[in-house]
Parts: structure tokens; C-alpha cells; sequence
């Protein structure tokens, strides 16, 4: 008896440890790394001597710090909720087709979503361009002229948000749509009977039934866009003037544009705890809705 | 609902116009892609008035996109085959075993779904320097093999697979790496499918990690691989769209063949059964 319990202990971690392994030496330790790397001077590779907070103290006193945080909120902002309500509306018209006819226009929607972000950027490039942009035409017809938006420093954020809405919205949309199919048609059907316009079901009906999957929604938008760098990265490299600098991209141009690992790693650490703090939120917000 | 009245009619064609708008942008690169450069820079023309394949020419034989394939399928092939091995072992060690630290484990495992690991990139960096693994397909793929929530949606569905047939399997004398392989992997088939497929879709599409960890045009992945096109051989808009065509095939390919199991995966990982 007590041989079998061995044996299936053993069982147990050979079948663990594949993952177990990995997870220590490419997750944990990384981790552990970034916090330690952080308290030091090291470059990129190499050593460094331990400095203590020296790097944290640096990042409250560098001005780019403050530019990106300010700019990822603002990224965040531009694109968490409208992205969101985005979803639902698109989700809303979907939901109401039938047939291949629903299917097809899904696919419209949601094949954006499934592009690598390289695509989603060049072809918007090539949308978007000056000269021989297609949407220029209608840009100059509401501003009276031509715009080019990512060498504009009113114009490159709310243009990189909408490139990101257009891409990530997909997701959204899948989301919503089978949360809408989980509310039964009786609801509505005694709500017309009772004389409610479609406006006092929504309000009534779909909206608080929705509310679970829109939290949800909210929260796994805020904690991606929080990350934000590769569509900046590829379409206006953070500028003009900075005005598109973000948090990860200042991590990026610490460590691989200027040698400097620990200082990279200090402001690794500080995206770190902020995503993890509103994971926790979120957690919290998704407990107490359980209850 | 689901009846023909003019409100209906009206919101089919509203929807309509709304999807195409959406998928405009694809449209437009598709059809650039085809027209002669001249005519590009020319017209906004909505069809092409001379179709030109030259662009995928271009692409295929002037640039390193063969090579950049080969590494984004050799890669994303084994991360998916790794991902879905490592994961389903440990689900299935989760769900039906008792071992000492299985608690912690499983803890551990959901605690990571808040790690971010795009901010892990530095010290993964450091790692994969460490290891000589810079510039190489290993050093690709080492980081983007733990995805915990493969490891949580297994072992959900190794909970549900009746007592029963683990203690019929059990009585015939099967060890336990038979009863997953031979019993608990075949029953759940649909769901090692869905997440195969995500998976691949979601390394294919990966850039910041191959984007670092690659400074050779040799070893870079397409998604990384199509932003060098623009760069050295200047911007031309038909080849550009060419190369973002050919570069997204593989993944639209693979949504529009298994879109239901694509649907599947992506509220599996977010959380709700699909």
C-alpha cells in the first residue's frame, strides 16, 4: 500500500515537471531577475553593484518616466471604454441576424483581431498616408486638409487608439455576442407584451444582464492596453515630441537602445505592480460579484 | 424577432454597411496589392485596372519571407506542441492526482495569470543571452512556453470526465500516463484542438519577444520579418501590401477553416465556457 502511494507520487512528478521546469526558468526566475536587476547598475549583460533604491529615486526624477505614465493612461483612456462599448453595439447588430448571413458578417468583424499587429500597422500605414492615403480625402473634407496623423502630436495617439480598436475589437465582439445569447427571448418577448420600447428593454433587460461580461470585458481591456508598445513602436516610434511615449517602450529604450538593465528593470518593475494591482482589483470586483 | 419587418431590413442593411466599412481596410490592402505601383500612387481606383502580381513576386523572391516562414512555422509548430504537452500533463496531474504541493501548485499556476510578460522581456533577455540562445529558434520559443491558462482550462476539463471510466481503466491495469494518453486526451480531443490552434495563432502573431530576442534578418519570424521590407528597399506600397498579405495568410487560413474552435479557445481562456 504505502509502495503504491510512492508510486503514484512519483507518478505525479514526472508528469508535473516538464511544466515545472519550464515554468521555474523561463517565468519565476525571469521575475525574480527583474526585481533583483533592479536594485542594481548592471548593464544590459554583465554585473552590476548593488545601488539600493538609486534606480527607483532616478525613475521619479526622470521626466520621460512621468511622459510615458502619462501617455499610457491616456492611451488607456482613448481606448478601454470605447473599445468596450464598441463591442457591445457591433455585438448587438450581430446578434439579431440568423444563419449564414450572421456568420459571415462575423467574420467581417472579427477578422481583424487575428492578424499579426506588423499587418495591422502597415496596411493602416498605407491607409493613413499622407499623400496617397485613402481616407485622406475624407480627413481633408473635415479638417480642410491633409494630415499626417503619426507625425502629428495632437493627431498619433488618438490614431494609434483607433488602429487598436479596429484590431482588438473582435474579441470584444465574441464576447458580448454569446453573453447576449444567454439572455432567453421570453424576457423580451413578455417585455414587449408589457409595452416596453426596445430602449426600456435594453435598460432593463440586456444592460444589467450584461453588466457580468461587460466588467469583464473592462478589466481584461484595461490590464492589455496597460502594455501597449508594439503598435506605437511601429507607427510613430513614440513620437512626435514624445507625445506617444509609453511605460514598456521606455523600458525598451533603457535596456536594448542604452545599456542600462537595472534602470530598465526599475521601470519593468513599476508596470509590473501596476498591472498586477489592477488584477488583484479585478479579482476582488469578480469575488464580489460571485457572492 | 427573426421576422421580416421593414425595422429588420433595416438593421440587416445598416449591419451590412457596417461590416463592409469594418473590413475595409483588409479589402484595400488585398486590392493594392494586386495593382501595378504606378497605378497605387495613381488612382483610388477600387479595383485594380490592371491586375499585377509582380508584388508577390517581390515578396517571394527578393526577400528573405521563405526563410522568415520556415522560422514562423519551425517555431510556432513546436511552441504549440510544447505549450499543449507540458499543460495537459500538469492539468491532468492537478485534476486527478494527489501529490504533496498539489495545492501551492495549482495556486501558483493562477497567480500567474497576472504576471505580465512583457515585462518580464529584460530579464528573459538576460536569460536567453546567458544561454547562447540569442538569434536562435530555441530562444524563440523558451519564453513562450508557459501559458497558465492552457495548464487551468485542462484541468477543468479533466474534472468533468466521469470517475467511472478512470476506475474501469485502472481495474485493466493501465499506469497513469496510459489513462491520459489513451482515455483522458481522446475524450477531450475538441478542447486540445481549440487551444492547439489559438496557441499557434498567438505565436505567429507574437512580436515584441521574437522582435527582441532575433538581430539577424536570418533567424526573424515573418510578423517581425515584413517591417524590414519597407526599410530596405524604401516604401512601396503595392510590394508592402504583398508582403502583409502573405504574412497574415497562415493565421486568417487557420481561423476561417476552424473559426468555431478559434470562437471556442478565445472564451475558454477568458473564462467562460464556450
Amino acid at each position: 500500500m504505502r509502495l503504491k502511494s510512492r508510486n503514484r507520487t512519483v507518478t505525479a512528478l514526472l508528469l508535473i515537471a516538464p511544466f515545472v521546469i519550464c515554468y521555474l526558468v523561463v517565468f519565476a526566475y525571469p521575475v525574480y531577475k527583474m526585481f533583483a536587476m533592479s536594485f542594481t547598475d548592471a548593464p544590459l549583460i554583465g554585473e552590476g553593484e548593488w545601488i539600493g533604491f538609486d534606480n527607483y529615486i532616478r525613475m521619479f526624477e526622470h521626466k520621460l518616466f512621468y511622459t510615458s505614465v502619462y501617455n499610457t493612461l491616456y492611451f488607456v483612456l482613448l481606448t478601454v471604454v470605447p473599445n468596450t462599448l464598441i463591442g457591445l453595439g457591433i455585438a448587438m447588430m450581430v446578434v439579431r441576424l440568423k444563419g449564414w448571413i450572421q456568420a459571415g458578417i462575423l467574420v467581417l468583424f472579427f477578422m481583424p483581431y487575428i492578424l499579426p499587429v506588423t499587418v495591422v500597422t502597415q496596411i493602416w500605414q498605407w491607409i493613413l498616408d499622407q499623400q496617397f492615403g485613402v481616407v485622406q480625402p475624407l480627413i481633408e473634407a473635415v479638417v480642410g486638409r491633409r494630415i499626417s496623423v503619426f507625425r502629428d502630436p495632437v493627431w498619433a495617439m488618438p490614431m494609434v487608439a483607433l488602429v487598436t480598436i479596429w484590431w482588438t475589437n473582435g474579441f470584444n465582439v465574441l464576447l458580448f455576442i454569446s453573453a447576449l445569447r444567454n439572455i432567453p427571448d421570453d424576457y423580451y418577448e413578455a417585455a414587449s407584451l408589457d409595452g416596453a420600447s426596445r430602449l426600456q428593454q435594453f435598460r432593463r433587460i440586456t444592460w444589467p444582464l450584461l453588466w457580468p461580461v461587460t466588467a469583464l470585458v473592462l478589466t481584461l481591456q484595461l490590464i492589455l492596453q496597460l502594455k501597449i508598445f508594439d503598435q506605437i513602436y511601429l507607427m510613430t516610434q513614440g513620437g512626435p515630441f514624445n507625445s506617444t511615449y509609453v511605460l514598456l517602450q521606455l523600458v525598451y529604450r533603457e535596456a536594448f537602445g542604452r545599456n542600462q538593465g537595472g534602470y530598465a528593470s526599475a521601470v519593468a518593475v513599476a508596470l509590473f505592480v501596476i498591472i498586477v494591482a489592477v488584477s488583484v482589483l479585478q479579482y476582488q470586483l469578480l469575488k464580489a460579484r460571485g457572492k | 424577432m427573426g421576422r421580416i419587418s421593414p425595422s429588420n431590413i433595416l438593421l440587416l442593411i445598416f449591419t451590412l454597411i457596417a461590416a463592409c466599412a469594418w473590413a475595409f481596410p483588409l479589402y484595400w490592402a488585398i486590392v493594392t496589392s494586386l495593382k501595378p505601383e504606378p497605378e497605387v500612387v495613381g488612382s483610388l481606383s477600387f479595383w485594380p485596372q490592371t491586375f499585377d502580381i509582380s508584388s508577390y513576386a517581390f515578396a517571394l523572391f527578393d526577400t528573405n519571407l521563405v526563410r522568415w516562414y520556415i522560422n514562423s512555422i519551425g517555431t510556432s509548430v513546436l511552441i504549440t506542441g510544447i505549450v499543449i504537452m507540458i499543460s495537459m500533463m500538469c492539468g491532468y496531474a492537478l485534476s486527478q492526482l494527489v501529490f504533496p504541493g498539489r495545492r501551492v501548485l495549482f495556486l501558483v499556476v493562477l497567480a500567474s495569470f497576472m504576471v505580465p510578460s512583457q515585462a518580464l522581456v529584460v530579464s528573459q533577455f538576460v536569460l536567453m543571452h546567458k544561454f547562447g540562445m540569442v538569434n536562435t529558434w530555441g530562444g524563440i520559443i523558451l519564453p513562450q512556453v508557459i501559458i497558465p491558462v492552457v495548464v487551468i482550462v485542462y484541468k477543468q476539463f479533466f474534472d468533468s470526465v466521469p470517475r467511472e471510466l478512470r476506475e474501469a481503466a485502472k481495474l485493466d491495469g493501465c499506469s497513469e500516463f496510459q489513462i491520459l494518453f489513451k482515455l483522458y486526451l481522446p475524450l477531450n480531443w475538441g478542447i486540445t484542438a481549440a487551444l492547439s490552434i489559438i496557441t499557434f495563432i498567438m505565436s505567429w502573431n507574437n512580436f515584441l519577444w521574437p522582435f527582441l530576442v532575433t538581430t539577424s534578418e536570418e533567424m526573424m519570424t515573418v510578423t517581425v520579418g515584413i517591417t524590414q521590407v519597407g526599410d530596405s528597399f524604401g516604401v512601396q506600397y503595392a510590394r508592402d501590401m504583398a508582403v502583409a498579405v502573405m504574412a497574415a495568410m497562415p493565421v486568417a487560413a487557420a481561423y476561417l477553416v476552424f473559426q468555431r474552435r478559434v470562437t471556442q479557445a478565445i472564451m475558454l481562456s477568458s473564462g467562460i465556457k464556450g
